[in-house]
């Protein structure tokens, strides 16, 4: 094997990373672990937000608490870091506020479904307007690996030493059920169909949900005996299976069994601000005043926003 | 991984020139994971022997004339720490 200089010669200025615009290089090194696949989301994430074109005062992140709850730390848009579980609620309160932007939730299976969950369906089952991205890596992973609603059966955790013997959830299937109008689940190995699924979806209206199946090297790897998060990489490789017609009886994902990928749902369903207009519109008539989108201030115009408001609306309603 | 010998040669392989690209590796930010050297579809980068500031060893490019300016290494990269670009990319980034 010849081994050739590496060109260009160290002398020379080194460009600056080309995601820098969109992520705060000031920070890195991060704080995950080697081998896990939450950078590899957060850097399709970036990927996305160059193709869709949108600058960064057009997105904000808000993320909860856990590995994946750092993320909104990285990225340089309008980013917030919620307490557990309710990046949610939060990001409908920006939803409901600032139409005009999109909306990003960023977190992972611990803090979404598990003390999230019903922040999770009633948001699906509304179509509130936002991207959720959920990177899965089957355990509580920064509180030291517990079982999460997620762990695949016979998997072990802290707090199943002889392996889960519950069924976990599998999140596509709850986000179909519940109602969204876009579901796609991908392994971090697939780094090109996160990123066309990320910049489809944030061109959307309503809920819309991704789950990210990204490897955990220290704990759930560790503990399950699988090598390293690089083994689970390959695994990914050997094991992932694209079908986006899939029942949603294929999409259970057993321990170190086939993972069905692929974007299961796309369809158009009026969002939750979309229905409340044209249903405010009908009943109301001329006394409906929409609020006004795009702005930060309230405006007196904004039925509901003060009490006062709030009353004459529901007299009206009544008379 | 041996260069790909698994894909027929194209017609118009002696019209279309192949893009080149140059690797970057930020080696005080790399831990050591080896998903670029695994997956790169060229075999350009190894895991390299010496030692960065945190203990991890870096990837190193062992064969800068076989990238194709691919992104993939830059993608998969969980730390941000290594990125290819073309020649007009280096201009814009490096003035």
């Amino acid at each position: 094997m010849t081994v050739t200089e590496v060109k260009p010669d160290t002398t020379r200025k080194i460009p600056e990373h080309p995601k820098s615009l969109l992520l705060r290089m000031d920070r890195m090194p991060h704080i995950w672990c080697s081998r896990c696949g939450i950078g590899i989301t957060v850097g399709c994430f970036a990927s996305a937000m160059e193709k869709t074109g949108l600058s960064p005062d057009d997105i904000t992140v808000t993320s909860g608490i856990g590995c994946t709850g750092r993320v909104a730390g990285y990225v340089k848009a309008d980013s917030f870091h919620t307490t557990h579980g309710r990046a949610i609620p939060f990001t409908v309160g920006l939803a409901l506020t600032r139409p005009d932007l999109k909306h990003v939730v960023f977190s992972g299976d611990g803090d979404l479904i598990s003390i999230g969950g019903n922040h999770f369906i009633h948001a699906a089952r509304r179509n509130q307007n936002m991207l959720v991205i959920c990177v899965n890596n089957f355990t509580y992973a920064m509180t030291g690996g517990q079982l999460a609603p997620t762990t695949p059966v016979t998997a072990r955790a802290t707090t199943a030493p002889y392996g889960s013997f519950e069924r976990p959830f599998s999140l596509p299937t709850l986000a179909i059920s519940a109602g969204a109008s876009y579901v796609a689940r991908w392994t971090s190995l697939h780094i090109r169909r996160i990123t066309d699924s990320m910049t489809e979806a944030l061109q959307r209206r309503g809920f819309r949900f991704i789950e990210i199946i990204a490897p955990c090297s220290t704990i759930y790897a560790r503990r399950n005996k699988l090598g390293t998060g690089l083994d689970l990489m390959k695994y990914y490789y050997e094991n992932s299976v694209i079908d986006h017609n899939a029942s949603v009886d294929d999409l259970d994902i057993g321990f170190q069994s086939k993972i069905v990928v692929g974007k299961f749902v796309d369809k158009d369903r009026p969002s939750y601000g979309k229905s409340m207009h044209e249903h405010f519109r009908k009943v109301l008539g001329n006394k409906y005043q929409p609020p006004v989108s795009g702005k930060m201030e309230i405006d007196k115009s904004w039925s509901g926003c003060t009490e006062s408001q709030d009353t004459t609306v529901t007299d009206e309603v009544q008379s | 991984m041996p260069e790909s010998n698994y894909w027929r040669k194209p017609f118009d392989a002696d019209k279309v020139k192949s893009p080149d690209g140059t690797v970057y590796v930020i080696k005080d930010r790399c831990k050591g994971c080896g998903f670029c050297v695994e997956f790169c579809p060229r075999g350009v980068l190894v895991l390299s022997t010496e030692f960065n500031r945190k203990g991890y060893h870096p990837p190193e490019v062992i064969h800068p004339d076989r990238c194709v300016n691919c992104d993939l290494c830059e993608r998969i990269c969980p730390e941000f720490a290594i990125y290819c670009l073309n020649q007009e990319e280096i201009i814009e980034l490096a003035p």
